[in-house]
């Protein structure tokens, strides 16, 4: 490290100089954004929220202050790694997150009629927020060596672990975890070839779930009934996030002036974003909308000309998961879909889904750093 | 920031060495490596993969630009899908049990309160008796033992208390003590008491309803929270009670009941019963929740003629000159038929009316004929109970077997009883211009009113008028008149049957009236059950002395508010609206014009 002008000289060849001189400090810099942002609504939305429910003001701002760091380490821990490392952490990762799942279904704690959370000291788990990064990074090294090597049947794995993951889904029951999960794993798929028709069979199954989990899951059908005939039963929530967006206009109420909160019971974490539309205006959700949008295509752009199949997969994987995370939350607060109970990554109060995410996107940052090579790992 | 995106596009010419250097040697090695099936294959994914990639990045652009739209719609635009979602949900309205009950202009009769119910489980309580203790300090006015007996019974769930006040909640609430909670309830009231009671009815505790139109729509006003609407105008509705009690309080009579009809639609607009009750509180007194008006069945008396005269005229049996032979009383099996006011002479018809004759009415009713009589008095609604829409609805007494002595006494109003209502319907059939429509206590809109059955001709409804005119004017009704409202009628005086005998002091005193007699708008009958005579009235308790000044005040306090204008000339047009030109010799013309009303 070059004291004189702190900064990493470019002769620097220690692993954090190097990892300074070959990290995207774009998708970083968007990443850093975010974080700020977040701890910003959280400081606006959550002590309403605490107070609500008789917590002290800044019960959820002292967690998140404590879920930030760790985040931002994870983060720059993980990008130090290797891209084999990064593959390493995916798969063991993978397994500690199934066998955790398994745990939950036993011993976990249920909330709102689904069992999806584990009790460690300290704090409460979610151990598929975790499954889902490490999952992609897992399928594309399957699909990737499928079609490296002859004989490697990566396709059938990929397709059994994917078999797998949605069962213990939806034994929680998770079925919007489900529809993300699933969502990613075929978009990997597509992007590793998958032949037209199966694309479209895909597609066709895909819908088909969907109706299903409307017939299956009473939960999922009442929320769809509502967003499609709000006369049927209670929106309070979706109502009052349109008035917010509605009240804050172009520049926003101001910092701390919005009512939003007040009467939302998931304002610091699922409607977030009308929080964000109302107290700070248009121009910030735009921005908000901006950054991810940015990180999800820089994201591809980066690994666009890469050489190594996996590298693409797994990138392309993470990117598309972060995306369709932010994607159904926005629409959600936006009237644009039923509400699905999804955070906003690094906005949304939330221990687990915040580390999770950090986990993801440091594997991006890793995986999207400059490398020299054949396309092979090295 | 976006363009960004694209600068690894241009990396070739970045002035960045490492980047440079890894453009030049993947090119090398591209060009130097040898293309054996796996690298081929690998090459053909890592292409398909790349213009995937730029599929999938191509909708994700997309769906963040849809994202982006519409934030800007719901933020700037304030889409009216947002404002109307939002008005929605707000509007959204509050849970409200059963319906209202309100008169005919919208004023409320019934309504339901929120209130809460305390109630005590008492597995919950620990120590029955403290908790007693405290309880009766909060709400002084239950019995300490048997809240006590409550909290130590086995029961799941006891009821200590209804219809709390906010107060009482409170103050319960303060005492926080486990094991008693809230439930929510609603309280039935009625603003005003008892002046509708015995149509509106009541509620018993659990909201059932159990007497009136509470009960009779009690399906209807449990499942609509809109309002009931009644034929009833609560302005007349009082005007009527405190008129009628007064005169029931003059003449110590043991009850009475009025009503006033609308003869153009059926509509009781008026409908009181005394002695009534309160139905905002608790009741025992069977005597009080009789409904005179509907349950009643009177021999009416005189009022009775009006029928009898009609179908006589109408069947051509006699006309306004026919005379009768009253001189003396007719003596008939056990029996004789006498008059009250006896003249001793020969009477016309409209003599007969305007001085009560019973002899006169017994012949005239031979004239008609049993089957004839009987027709009309069916077609009048005298001899079916009154389609009214409440639960007490009594049917009529009529003669059977039917004989030409009950023919003879039913023409002057005896040996046949029938309620209050039937004889308010019947007789308004009659000034109407001969239309008869069912009596109804709802509202009728225009829409609603039925056709109605002509049961008499408009010219025999009109002569009908005019010899009612002349009871006010020359006859037993003068007391009647209300001045400028021209007020006809005819006076009813029964003796009561009392287990098989009348009874010469137990008089029912009743006035049938409707004005303003050239066109009526409304008929008013009022019944007076046993009053006595006083001084005022010379020791007289008969209907025109009785009943007969009710109504002449009745009419002087609703004429103005129904809009009807006084006029001081005794008939619009020209000698009674073409009375008969043949004035027979009682007949006389009063000025009154420049008549003061009392």
């Amino acid at each position: 490290m070059n004291m004189k002008n702190y900064s990493f000289a470019r002769t620097d060849t220690s692993a954090v100089g190097r990892w300074w001189w070959t990290v995207d400090h774009w998708t970083l810099g968007a990443l850093a954004f975010l974080i700020a942002i977040g701890v910003l609504l959280t400081l606006s939305a959550s002590p309403a929220v605490a107070q609500r429910i008789g917590a002290q003001s800044f019960h959820f701002v002292y967690r998140q202050f404590v879920f930030v760091p760790l985040a931002v380490l994870i983060i720059v821990g993980i990008s130090l790694q290797s891209p084999k490392t990064v593959r390493r952490i995916g798969a063991v990762g993978f397994l500690i997150g199934v066998v955790l799942m398994m745990a939950t279904l036993v011993v976990g704690v249920e909330v709102k009629g689904a069992t999806r959370w584990i009790n460690v000291p300290g704090l409460s788990l979610q151990p598929s927020e975790f499954i889902k990064p490490t999952f992609a990074v897992v399928t594309a090294w399957m699909f990737s060596e499928a079609r490296a090597k002859d004989h490697f049947p990566g396709d059938l794995i990929a397709v059994g672990l994917f078999g797998m993951v949605i069962g213990l889904l939806l034994l929680q029951p998770d079925v919007g975890m489900s529809l993300v999960v699933s969502a990613v794993w075929c978009t990997q798929f597509f992007l590793a070839g998958l032949s037209l028709f199966w694309v479209l069979l895909l597609v066709v199954i895909g819908l088909g779930s969907l109706v299903g989990a409307y017939f299956i899951f009473p939960h999922v059908a009442s929320r769809v009934d509502r967003f499609l005939d709000p006369s049927t039963g209670d929106t309070y929530q979706i109502a009052k996030a349109m008035q917010a967006f509605s009240h804050g206009g172009l520049l926003g109420t101001g910092p701390g002036e919005g009512r939003v909160k007040e009467v939302l019971p998931d304002a610091h974490t699922d409607f977030i974003f009308a929080v964000a539309g109302e107290e700070f205006g248009l121009i910030l959700c735009l921005f908000i909308v901006g950054l991810f949008a940015f990180i999800v295509l820089r994201g591809f752009v980066r690994v666009m000309g890469d050489e190594n199949l996996f590298i693409l997969l797994a990138v392309g994987g993470l990117s598309v998961q972060f995306g369709l995370q932010a994607l159904i939350n926005m629409a959600s607060s936006l009237r644009l879909m039923p509400t699905k109970g999804m955070t906003l990554p690094f906005i949304s109060y939330g221990g687990s889904s915040m580390l999770a995410r950090a986990v993801g996107m440091g594997m991006l940052l890793a995986l999207t750093r400059r490398r020299t090579g054949t396309g092979e790992l090295g | 920031m976006f363009t960004a995106l694209f600068r690894r596009h241009a990396l070739i010419h970045d002035k960045d060495g490492d980047v440079a250097a890894t453009q030049s040697y993947q090119g090398g090695d591209y060009q130097g490596g040898t293309f054996h099936g796996v690298e081929s294959a690998r090459r053909r994914s890592l292409e398909v993969g790349r213009t995937r990639l730029l599929v999938t990045g191509g909708m994700f652009m997309l769906a963040f630009s849809i994202i982006s739209a519409r934030l800007v719609e719901v933020s700037i635009f304030k889409s009216s899908e947002a404002l109307r979602h939002a008005r929605s949900t707000e509007a959204a309205p509050l849970h409200v049990g059963r319906g209202d009950i309100v008169d005919r202009n919208g004023v409320v009769l019934a309504t339901s309160l929120p209130t809460v119910n305390l109630y005590a489980e008492p597995q919950d309580i620990q120590d029955p008796a403290e908790v007693a203790k405290r309880v009766v300090s909060a709400l002084p006015d239950l019995p300490y033992a048997e809240v006590e007996a409550k909290l130590a019974s086995e029961r799941s769930f006891v009821y200590l208390k209804r219809n709390l006040t906010p107060n009482q909640e409170y103050s319960i609430n303060h005492l926080g003590i486990p094991g008693l909670s809230f439930e929510k309830g609603e309280r039935r009231v009625y603003p005003h008491g008892p002046l509708a009671a015995h149509i509106v009815g009541m509620t018993d505790i659990d909201h059932h309803g159990v007497a009136g139109i509470e009960k009779k729509f009690d399906a209807r006003l449990r499942s609509s929270s809109a309002p009931l609407a009644l034929s009833i105008d609560i302005r007349i509705q009082n005007a009527m009670r405190e008129e009628l009690a007064k005169s029931i309080e003059d003449f110590q009579a043991l009850g009475g009941t009025g009503l006033v009809m609308d003869v153009h639609t059926g509509e009781l607009v008026a409908m009181v019963s005394l002695p009534d009750f309160n139905p905002n509180g608790t009741l025992t007194d069977q005597n009080a929740m009789f409904d005179r008006a509907t349950l009643g069945v009177y021999e009416m008396g005189s009022t009775f003629k009006l029928f009898t005269a009609a179908a006589a005229l109408d069947l051509g049996v006699a006309n306004v000159e026919s005379r009768y032979d009253a001189t003396n009383p007719i003596q008939i099996a056990n029996f004789s038929i006498r008059d009250y006011h006896a003249l001793k002479r020969w009477l016309t018809v409209p003599e007969i009316l305007i001085h009560s004759s019973n002899i006169g009415a017994a012949k005239m009713g031979l004239d008609v004929g049993t089957k004839n009589l009987r027709e009309y008095l069916g077609k009048f609604g005298l001899l079916s109970p009154a389609s009214l829409e409440l639960p007490e609805v009594a049917s009529p007494l009529v003669p059977n077997p039917w004989r030409e002595i009950n023919t003879m006494t039913v023409a002057f109003g005896h040996g046949m009883a029938v309620t209050p209502v039937q004889m308010i319907t019947g007789v308004s059939a009659i000034v109407n211009g001969g239309t008869f429509r069912p009596a109804t206590v709802l509202k009728r809109e225009e829409s609603a009113i039925p056709a109605g059955e002509r049961v008499i001709s408009a010219e025999t409804a009109k002569k009908i008028r005019w010899m009612m005119r002349l009871v006010v004017e020359d006859g037993t009704g003068a007391k009647a008149e209300a001045p400028g409202y021209l007020v006809g009628g005819k006076t009813g005086t029964a003796e009561k049957n009392v287990s098989g005998h009348y009874v010469r002091k137990a008089l029912l005193s009743s006035f049938m009236a409707a004005f303003p007699i050239a066109n009526p708008k409304y008929t008013v009958l009022v019944i007076m059950d046993e009053p006595q005579g006083n001084k005022s009235t010379f020791g007289y308790a008969t209907g025109g002395w009785t009943a007969a000044p009710v109504v002449s005040r009745v009419v002087a306090r609703i004429a103005p508010m129904v809009g009807i204008a006084p006029i001081y000339d005794h008939w619009p047009g020209k000698g009674y609206g073409g009375a008969p030109e043949v004035v027979p010799a009682v007949a006389r013309t009063t000025d009154l014009s420049g008549g003061e009303s009392e």
